[in-house]
C-alpha cells in the first residue's frame, strides 16, 4: 500500500490551497486526488468574472483564478492523480480509490484533508405534484452544458430560486439569445450575492419575484409553461395570486449543500445546521487527523475565503503530521451562534492549539440592517461592531487573537449574537 | 445636491455607497471599502461599462469550447454587439490564457481574450 502523510480528497480550489499550504510547512508526501478530468473544480465552470479580488487583488473568471493556484501546484510538484473517485474514508485514515488504469486501490494517509465541494439542492427541492418534463434543469448543471459543452438549454427560461448559480445564468443565457422571463424566490429575500442581482438580473432587466413560487408545470414531454405564485408568510401559494409564463426551460437555484457522503461513512460528526462536519480552531474534524476546508465545510460565496480556509486546513494537517499531538486534555472553548447566527465556523477553539489570530465565519438567517455584530467570552463582551447590513446570502466574520482568550477556563462559551445596541 | 444610491459591483462584497451629486457633477462617494468603488462609482453615473464573459468554440481542443472575457470592461450598449461578434468566433486548439480571439470587439477597442488553457485533443 502506498504511503501519503497528507492526502487532500478533491482538486477544486480548496483542495490545492490546502496541498500548497502543507508543502509551505514542509510536508513533501502530500496527495491531492480529483475525480473530474482536471484541477481547479467548480471553477471550471464559473466563466464569469469576480473571482480573486481579495487574493490578486484583480478580478479573474473562475478559470484563470483556478489556473493560477494549479500552476502553483504543477511548480511545487505536488502529485496529483485525475479521474480518479474516493470512495471511502476508514477511520484509520486508508483512502480507498478507484481509476481507470489502477482500478480499486488503497492509500495510507497521515493525515487527511476532506476538499470534496458541495453539490447542488436536488429537484427534491421543487415540492410539485405533477409530470417532470423535460427542461428542467439544476442551475449549475445548465451551467456546465452551456459553458463547457457549449449548447444552450432552451430559449425560454423561467428561474426558480435566485441563488448565485441561477442568477448568472439568467444573464449567461440571455446573452446567448434566451429570454429570461422571471426569477421566482420563495424567501423574501435573495440568498444571491446583491452584486448579482445588479449585475445579472437589474442591468437586463429581468424581474426578481421575492416571496413567490412555481405551484404548477405544463408540459407533458417538454416543458410549455410554468405557473408561479406569491406566498405568505407561511410560505404557502396564496390563491389567487397565479400568474402563468410560458417557457420550455425551468431552472432550480435552490441553494447548495455539502457533499459529505464520504465524511458521513467516515463517521465525522456533521452539523445539522451546515451540513458540513464540525471543527475546532484547527478545521479538524471529530476524527483527529481529518480535516475539513472548502464547500464541504460550509458553502462559501467567495473563493478568496475558501482559499484563506483552506491553506489554514493544509498548515494544520501539515501540524499534526510533524507532531501527532495526544489527545490530553487541553482547554476547549465551546464557539456558538445566537439571536440570528445561524452557525459558527469553528464550533470550538482550543486557544492552546490556536494561531495569533483565528477567524471565526459565520451566516446570519435574517436581513439585518444598523445593527451590531457581538462576540461575548463568557460574560465579557469582547467585539463590538456596527454593520450596516448583514444578510444571510453574505458570510461574515470575526478575528479573536490568541492573547484575548488565553486563561479562560475550560468550558467558557465564545457567543456570536446580533444586537441593536 | 442629487444623491444616488449604488451597489458596488466591483466585487462580490457588494457594498452599497451613495453617490452625491452636484450639477451633473459627483461630489463624493461614501460607503465604499476600497478604492475601486469609489471609481466604479463616478464610472457608474456617468459611463456605465462591463467586463463581458462567454464562451467561442475550438476546434481540435479537448474542450468543444474556450471560455473568454473581454480585456477591459465595454460600454453596456455594446455588450450585444459583442456577443454577435463572438457568435462568430472559431479558435483553433491549442489556446493558452491571454491569447486574443477576437481583436477590438464591436468598436470598442478592447479585445476579447481566451481565460482557459485547451491544449489539442
Ligand atoms: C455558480 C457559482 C458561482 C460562483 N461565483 C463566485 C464569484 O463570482 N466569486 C467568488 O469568489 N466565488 C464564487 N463562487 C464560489 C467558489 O467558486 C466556490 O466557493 C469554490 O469553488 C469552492 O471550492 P471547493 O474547492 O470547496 O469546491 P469545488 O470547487 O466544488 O471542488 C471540489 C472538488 O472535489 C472533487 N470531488 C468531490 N468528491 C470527490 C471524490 N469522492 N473523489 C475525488 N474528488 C472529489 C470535485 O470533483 C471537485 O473538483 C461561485 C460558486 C458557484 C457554484
Ligand atoms: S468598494 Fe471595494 S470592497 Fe466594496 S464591493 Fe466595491 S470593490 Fe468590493
Amino acid at each position: 500500500m502506498k504511503r501519503y502523510d497528507i492526502v487532500i480528497i478533491g482538486g477544486g480550489p480548496a483542495g490545492l490551497a490546502a496541498a500548497l499550504a502543507a508543502r509551505e510547512q514542509g510536508i513533501h508526501e502530500v496527495l491531492i486526488l480529483e475525480r473530474d478530468r482536471e484541477l481547479g473544480g467548480i471553477l471550471n465552470q464559473c466563466i464569469h468574472n469576480g473571482f480573486g479580488l481579495h487574493t490578486f487583488q484583480e478580478e479573474l473568471t473562475g478559470p484563470e483564478y483556478a489556473a493560477r493556484f494549479i500552476q502553483r501546484v504543477k511548480d511545487a510538484r505536488i502529485e496529483y492523480q485525475l479521474s480518479t473517485m474516493v470512495l471511502n474514508i476508514s477511520p484509520e485514515k486508508i483512502v480507498t480509490a478507484m481509476n481507470r488504469e489502477e482500478g480499486l486501490f488503497e492509500i495510507e494517509a497521515g493525515a487527511v484533508v476532506l476538499a470534496m465541494g458541495c453539490r447542488e439542492r436536488s429537484r427534491g427541492a421543487l415540492n410539485i405534484p405533477g409530470y417532470r418534463p423535460a427542461g428542467i434543469f439544476s442551475a449549475g448543471t445548465a451551467q456546465r452544458l452551456v459553458n463547457m459543452e457549449g449548447c444552450l438549454p432552451g430559449r425560454e427560461v423561467v428561474i426558480l430560486g435566485s441563488g448565485d448559480i441561477g442568477l448568472i445564468m439568467a444573464r449567461r443565457m440571455t446573452l446567448e439569445g434566451a429570454k429570461v422571463k422571471v426569477v421566482a424566490e420563495l424567501m423574501p429575500y435573495s440568498g444571491g450575492l446583491k452584486r448579482n442581482i445588479v449585475q445579472c438580473l437589474d442591468d437586463y432587466g429581468i424581474p426578481l419575484k421575492l416571496s413567490h413560487t412555481v405551484v404548477d408545470i405544463q408540459g407533458r414531454e417538454r416543458v410549455e409553461g410554468v405557473t408561479i405564485a406569491q406566498v405568505g408568510a407561511d410560505r404557502r401559494p396564496i390563491p389567487g395570486t397565479e400568474e402563468h409564463y410560458t417557457c420550455d426551460t425551468l431552472l432550480l437555484s435552490c441553494g447548495l449543500i455539502p457533499e459529505n457522503e464520504l465524511s458521513r461513512e467516515l463517521g465525522v460528526m456533521i452539523s445539522p445546521v451546515t451540513a458540513g462536519p464540525v471543527v475546532n480552531e484547527s478545521l479538524e474534524t471529530s476524527i483527529p487527523g481529518v480535516f475539513a476546508c472548502g464547500n464541504v465545510l460550509h458553502v462559501h460565496d467567495l473563493v478568496d475565503f475558501v482559499s484563506q480556509e483552506a491553506a489554514s486546513a493544509g498548515a494544520a494537517a501539515a501540524e499534526y503530521v510533524k507532531q501527532r499531538p495526544g489527545e490530553d486534555a487541553e482547554v476547549t472553548l465551546p464557539v456558538k451562534g445566537k439571536g440570528g447566527v445561524r452557525y459558527t465556523v469553528p464550533s470550538m477553539i482550543r486557544p492552546g492549539r490556536m494561531q495569533e489570530e483565528q477567524v471565526i465565519r459565520f451566516r446570519v438567517g435574517d436581513v439585518y440592517r444598523n445593527q451590531y455584530i457581538s462576540l461575548y467570552v463568557g460574560d465579557e463582551r469582547l467585539i463590538h461592531r456596527k454593520r450596516p447590513v448583514m444578510a444571510p446570502g453574505e458570510m461574515e466574520e470575526l478575528k479573536v487573537t490568541r492573547e484575548q482568550l488565553s486563561g479562560c477556563p475550560e468550558g467558557t462559551e465564545l457567543l456570536v449574537v446580533i444586537e441593536d445596541k | 445636491m442629487d444623491t444616488r444610491e449604488l451597489i458596488c459591483i466591483g466585487c462580490p462584497m457588494g457594498c452599497r455607497m451613495t453617490v452625491n451629486m452636484d450639477k451633473g457633477q459627483v461630489h463624493s462617494v461614501s460607503g465604499n471599502t476600497c478604492k475601486r468603488g469609489d471609481a466604479y462609482a463616478r464610472k457608474e453615473v456617468t459611463n456605465p461599462t462591463r467586463i463581458v464573459t462567454s464562451t467561442v468554440r475550438v476546434e481540435g481542443g479537448v474542450l468543444p469550447v474556450v471560455s473568454v472575457k473581454t480585456r477591459e470592461d465595454i460600454p453596456k450598449g455594446k455588450i450585444f454587439a459583442c456577443m454577435e461578434a463572438l457568435a462568430k468566433v472559431t479558435v483553433q486548439a491549442p489556446v493558452a490564457i491571454g491569447d486574443v480571439v477576437l481583436p477590438d470587439a464591436a468598436g470598442t477597442g478592447v479585445d476579447v481574450v481566451a481565460t482557459k488553457n485547451v491544449v489539442e485533443a
